[in-house]
């Protein structure tokens, strides 16, 4: 699934400009736990959180995530985005809670990442 | 403003006007511009210039009268001089005496300032003692530019070349790089901040990238540990050797009191503060030993903390995390017993 459509689908609000629309996103995970992120991602995964400090980016960093998006609308602090700039890392706000985009990703066919 | 970052740019074509400016401060005058220069003298017909910047291509020639720089004709000249019916003219009639030169020392940007504030189509280039040197044009700038960005593409490729083939540029009976990093304790920030440029550094020493995700992550949940849980900071030493990397992650306190349970899934002696930062999971160090072929960890109370990791760099020596057996636990007897 493309980023763009991905952000068509969460109702999402890019926050990174600059942001490559058509990166091919195979899996998703939902965590607010950094460790748990690391724990089963695929490399190129989405990143669902509520987790908006920048350890989000420096975790996404690691596990080779390709994109986050913050649940429940919340918007990162000027360093978590300045942090994601840097690293390349699109950020992404939407609306909706945690089990809500889950919810529509996988309806729309997203994998989960430890399939 | 040096790009020296190996994380990568959101384009190729911004890093290539970065470059580009960069070069403008960096380039001297003398390094772009044409020389030998075509001159003339004041006596020079018309009909002469005509023929030297026909059969040469130029657009303009300095007028030099025996040896000292006196004045510079252009093609505009030539021009309004055909027109007047005046091909016979001496150009000392229709040069410009009044000459703005560049010193041959000074950065292409200078040229760059003094033909947007005079308006001319070329500058004359002295050199330390006035003498001519050469002449620049807009061209001439453009073309060295060009010249310098395919140089510097081809010297970044020579240098990941190099860093990728560094042990075997190297001979010893047995090479190692040596990263060391000093952690602080609580230093969130900065949390991140070592894995971050452990990774750069395999990348540079061109390690197959799941061994870097593999390296990365151990360090980042050891980084993260010894941040959240000691008291004055530690230590993260990661050796590279051709065929293993091996990382030493040290503090110097609290200690762990239970390290066979410390080991255990989801088990966390993180304070609350640290869940709302997301840590405190109880998987960093199941998660390292997930990802290493080898893992060493021992702890004395009140004392420190040592923590081993090994992961192998051919396909063929390193085992999938999975497959690989419990880390081993070892437990340093001398502040006390469990």
């Amino acid at each position: 699934m493309k980023l763009g459509e991905i952000i068509k689908i969460v109702e999402g609000l890019l926050i990174t400009e600059n942001a490559d629309l058509n990166t091919e996103i195979h899996c998703a995970c939902g965590a607010d736990l950094m460790s748990d992120v690391l724990t089963h991602t695929r490399t190129g995964a989405l990143l669902l959180t509520g987790l908006t400090n920048p350890q989000a980016v420096r975790t996404a960093e690691v596990a080779d995530i390709a994109a986050i998006v913050f649940v429940r609308g919340k918007k990162p602090p000027p360093e978590t985005v300045s942090l994601a700039r840097e690293k390349g890392i699109p950020l992404v706000a939407a609306p909706y809670t945690m089990f809500e985009l889950c919810g529509r990703l996988y309806r729309a066919g997203m994998l989960s990442c430890d399939l | 403003m040096v790009e020296n970052k190996e994380t990568p740019t959101p384009s190729a074509a911004a890093s290539g006007i970065t470059k580009v400016q960069e070069l403008i401060y960096e380039l001297k005058i003398k390094q772009v511009m044409t020389s030998p220069v075509l001159t003339v003298t004041p006596e020079t017909r018309m009909a002469q210039l005509k023929e030297l910047l026909r059969t040469r291509k130029i657009s303009g020639a300095p007028v030099l009268d025996q040896g000292k720089l006196v004045g510079i004709v252009s093609i505009e000249d030539l021009i309004k001089s055909l027109l007047d019916g005046k091909a016979d003219l001496p150009v000392s009639e229709r040069m410009t005496g009044r000459i703005i030169t560049v010193q041959e020392e000074e950065s292409v940007v200078e040229a760059i300032r003094k033909f947007a504030e005079y308006g001319v189509g070329r500058l004359p280039v002295v050199d330390a003692r006035g003498q001519l040197a050469g002449i620049l044009t807009g061209s001439d700038i453009t073309r060295g530019l060009l010249n310098a960005i395919g140089l510097h593409h081809h010297e970044d490729e020579i240098q990941r070349y190099r860093a990728s083939h560094i042990f075997e540029d190297i001979q010893s009976e047995d090479t190692s790089l040596i990263l060391r990093y000093r952690i602080k304790a609580c230093d969130f920030d900065c949390g991140g901040e070592a894995s971050s440029k452990i990774r750069r550094a395999l990348k540079r020493l061109g390690a197959n990238p799941q061994v870097i995700r593999r390296v990365g992550i151990a360090t980042y949940e050891a980084e993260m540990n010894i941040i959240i849980h000691t008291t004055h900071g530690g230590e993260i030493q990661t050796e590279i050797q051709p065929h293993r990397v091996q990382i030493i992650a040290t503090d110097q306190g609290p200690g762990i009191e239970d390290v066979r349970r410390a080991l255990e899934p989801g088990y966390s002696t993180a304070p609350e503060w640290i869940r709302e930062l997301g840590f405190g999971a109880g998987m960093g160090l199941v998660n390292i030993g997930k990802c290493s072929d080898e893992m060493k960890l021992g702890s004395t109370p009140g004392v420190g903390t040592r923590l081993e990791i090994v992961i192998f760099l051919q396909s063929n020596n390193s085992q999938s995390a999975q497959t690989q057996g419990d880390p081993v636990a070892e437990k340093k007897a001398e502040g006390g017993e469990r």
